[in-house]
């Protein structure tokens, strides 16, 4: 029992993690695809963001009388993989509105059927 | 300058990417990025000297000492590559002007080489850190402006094929972010030397084998080894011509360099052989090599056959660092620099038949290469090379990867390198058929030989095929002072 | 959208307000939380309010999209720039320390300048990615 609430960051990371990278797999539709991605993306960001704490420690801004701080680097970190994210789900909605403009469609088996692949 | 070599080769071109973005239609954005392409070929040369000379450059970002700030940390390896891709890029550029002309509306010329600018950066930046964080943000910046230029690509299935990519690289790069975490969870470190003396402590616990998993799959997703394979060949066929060229001889090349800088830097040596990693890179070698041979020999488009032999050559290079011997990495290495220059050359020609007549499939080309004579040379010896006939490149590093086998007693893999050559010579006669022995149709008759500025470039990868098929003392001298650098162990 | 006067006027008043949140965000950033991302970020979507209340031409008067894009480079090259700078005044890259006379100005203005660029960038490009979604299929 420990075992699981002593990890309860971890299980939920994991599960989101889980249930992104499934819903990027299963679905057929290019934006629920985005999405899960977005949901698999922030699974690790709140893994790194858990990691940082410290037992005790305080928000990492320097203030009188506090010798313990919570680790601030995964924070930085994190602050740069979302703007990364942010681009990227950008980038693949532009791409999911020109591929409808060009299909007509967002669902990848029509696409498929319309280019012969598969 | 001599000082900041090592970071001028990365804040140039991100400097100039935002200055192309403003500039008027024209040709001026070219001009700055040929500028930027050439400028940095010669800063890449200057470092690599210096590093062969004075050994490692250490560079302290913002004056922070490592491990605390960011370090680049060039030895030869680093500098080889930044080289390759540097140098690349400097011949691709003049290839570029008329090919970008004819393939990408005129209004998103300038943002087209801002994008390439932008992706030249990631790439140089992924080659000289020496932190594995700052590592990420660079692939990403590579990453997410590749995907935009491969969505420029005149057809449709450009859009699907780069979608594809995003959705593919996005999940490999979110891997090598858990995988990076959670080193840093265990070690607290994110320098890679630093993580070299922590690991060898800590190297049994699950936490570093999890996170040595998800780094080496997600680097096998962005490297394309088989089986994780599935975006290139529809990334390359789609793209740009230009693009193609320079993602085929750059991209691969600097996500193999992440796994062998990761595989015997930052782990320590004999982690790879502890672990199934080895086996498996050796396995999927040989998966990759016989199985994306034989389906390129069954595509008829020229673009996406080749894309499928990049496929299989990558399965060469994983199967020089599955040995994990000096030999093997050697061989990765000296492969990793050739097939930049085989690749680079072919899609370079078959850009130059695309430029003429718009398509090329099989049906297409047929009895192409007698009106376009010099091109189709390219083809037979970029084909020649990638068979690995004597006295072109490809020969030199088929052969040393058959030594690094032979001196493992692999049998099967030599036998699976030499079957690949053979599968090789069907796929290549089976372009060169078509260009040179189908009759010629009647809508090719008028087409003529490509203009001089795309040959140009074309011949001078071709030549340096030739060359360094001849004289291999620069590259394999390269390949195993890396080699040595990289602290692998001679078996 | 022209005659939903409470969304109009609430809009009016907030919009300011968040404008100067989002300076102080930027300027405070030394001290406290923020920075250039955050401040960027919260400028941006003060406009994003004012296109969704007032219309996007209304908006794309105030920032075309051939500004928004010299802005976007110019954050960028804002923050190289300083690079560059300390550089020419025989630092390393970014070392913000050679920038003023004490250890402690340098870096004080280094980061200042630096996140300004980064603040002006995520700006633009915020208002770029919204335009040019909200922008699509217009006649």
């Amino acid at each position: 029992m420990d075992f699981i609430i002593g990890h309860y960051n971890y299980w939920i990371a994991i599960f989101l993690m889980m249930a992104g990278f499934y819903t990027v797999i299963s679905r057929g539709n290019l934006v629920k695809k985005i999405i899960g991605l977005n949901i698999f993306q922030v699974s690790v960001f709140l893994l790194y963001i858990s990691m940082s704490t410290v037992k005790g420690g305080a928000p990492p801004i320097i203030t009188k009388g506090i010798e313990i701080y919570s680790n601030p680097l995964p924070h930085v970190l994190i602050l740069t993989a979302i703007v990364v994210g942010v681009a990227t789900t950008a980038l693949g909605l532009a791409l999911v509105v020109r591929i409808k403009e060009a299909y007509g469609t967002i669902e990848e088996d029509e696409i498929h059927r319309q280019d012969h692949s598969l | 300058m001599q000082d900041h070599l090592s970071l001028l080769l990365v804040v140039i071109p991100l400097v100039a990417a935002p200055v192309a973005a403003v500039l008027p239609q024209g040709r001026l954005p070219w001009f700055v990025a040929l500028m930027v392409t050439s400028a940095c070929a010669t800063l890449a040369g200057m470092q690599l000297w210096a590093v062969v000379h004075d050994g490692v450059i250490s560079y302290e970002l913002g004056g922070w000492a490592p491990p605390w700030g960011i370090e680049y940390r060039i030895d030869v390896v680093n500098a080889f590559v930044a080289l390759i891709v540097s140098g690349i890029a400097a011949i691709t550029l003049p290839y570029a002007l008329l090919s970008v002309e004819k393939e990408i509306p005129d209004h998103q010329i300038p943002l087209f080489y801002s994008a390439f600018l932008l992706c030249f950066a990631g790439l140089l930046g992924i080659t000289q850190t020496g932190d594995i964080f700052n590592l990420f943000v660079f692939l990403e910046i590579s990453s997410l402006s590749s995907y935009a230029l491969i969505s420029l690509g005149r057809r449709r299935q450009a859009l699907t094929s780069a979608y594809q990519y995003l959705i593919m690289g996005t999940l490999g790069a979110t891997f090598f972010l858990i995988g990076v975490g959670l080193i840093y969870a265990q070690t607290g470190t994110l320098n890679m030397m630093d993580l070299a003396e922590r690991l060898p402590g800590v190297s049994g616990l699950k936490t570093i084998h999890t996170g040595f998993a998800f780094i080496m799959i997600g680097f096998a997703l962005k490297l394309a080894l088989f089986p994780l394979h599935l975006w290139l060949p529809n990334a390359y066929t789609y793209a740009p011509s230009v693009i193609t060229v320079f993602l085929a001889s750059t991209a691969t090349k600097v996500a193999l360099y992440v796994m062998v800088r990761i595989l015997f830097t930052v782990f320590p040596n004999g982690f790879v052989t502890a672990t199934p990693a080895a086996d498996l890179f050796v396995l999927s070698g040989i998966a990759g090599i016989l199985s994306a041979s034989v389906y390129a020999i069954y595509q008829v488009d020229v673009k996406r056959l080749l894309a499928y032999s990049s496929v299989a050559q990558i399965g060469y290079m994983a199967l020089g660092i599955g040995f994990a011997s000096a030999m093997g990495v050697t061989a990765a290495i000296i492969h990793l620099f050739n097939h930049a220059l085989m690749k680079g050359a072919l899609f370079m020609a078959v850009g130059a038949i695309i430029y003429r007549i718009g398509a090329c499939r099989m049906e297409n080309i047929e009895g192409l290469g007698r009106q376009m004579p010099w091109t189709f040379g390219a083809i037979v010896i970029g084909g020649l090379s990638l068979i690995g006939v004597p006295g072109t490149a490809g020969f030199i590093s088929k052969w040393y990867l058959v030594l690094a086998a032979l001196e493992q007693q692999a049998w099967i893999s030599v036998v699976v390198i030499l079957t690949g050559s053979l599968l090789a010579m069907v796929y290549m006669g089976k372009v060169i058929e078509a260009l040179y022995f189908k009759p010629v149709t009647e809508t090719n008759i008028v087409v003529k030989e490509a203009p001089m500025l795309l040959l140009t470039p074309t011949w001078i990868l071709v030549i340096a095929n030739i060359y360094f098929g001849l004289d291999a003392e620069f590259t394999v001298g390269v390949a195993e002072h890396a080699a040595r650098a990289l602290g692998v162990v001679a078996k | 959208m022209t005659h939903n006067l409470i969304l109009r006027l609430v809009s009016k008043t907030v919009i300011p307000l968040i404008i100067v949140f989002a300076l102080y965000v930027q300027f405070h950033g030394d001290f406290g939380p923020g920075g250039g991302f955050q401040a960027g970020v919260i400028l941006g979507s003060s406009i994003i309010l004012y296109a969704l209340v007032f219309g996007l031409d209304a908006a794309e008067k105030v920032f075309p999209s051939t500004i928004l894009r010299l802005l976007a480079s110019l954050g960028v090259l804002l923050y190289a720039g300083v690079g560059v700078v300390t550089l020419y005044l025989d630092g390393n890259y970014l070392e913000y320390t050679v920038l003023a006379d004490t250890q402690i100005a340098g870096q004080h203005l280094g980061i200042l300048l630096v996140e300004l660029g980064v603040g002006i960038a995520v700006f633009a490009v915020m208002l770029i990615i919204f335009f040019a979604f909200a922008g699509r299929g217009r006649p």
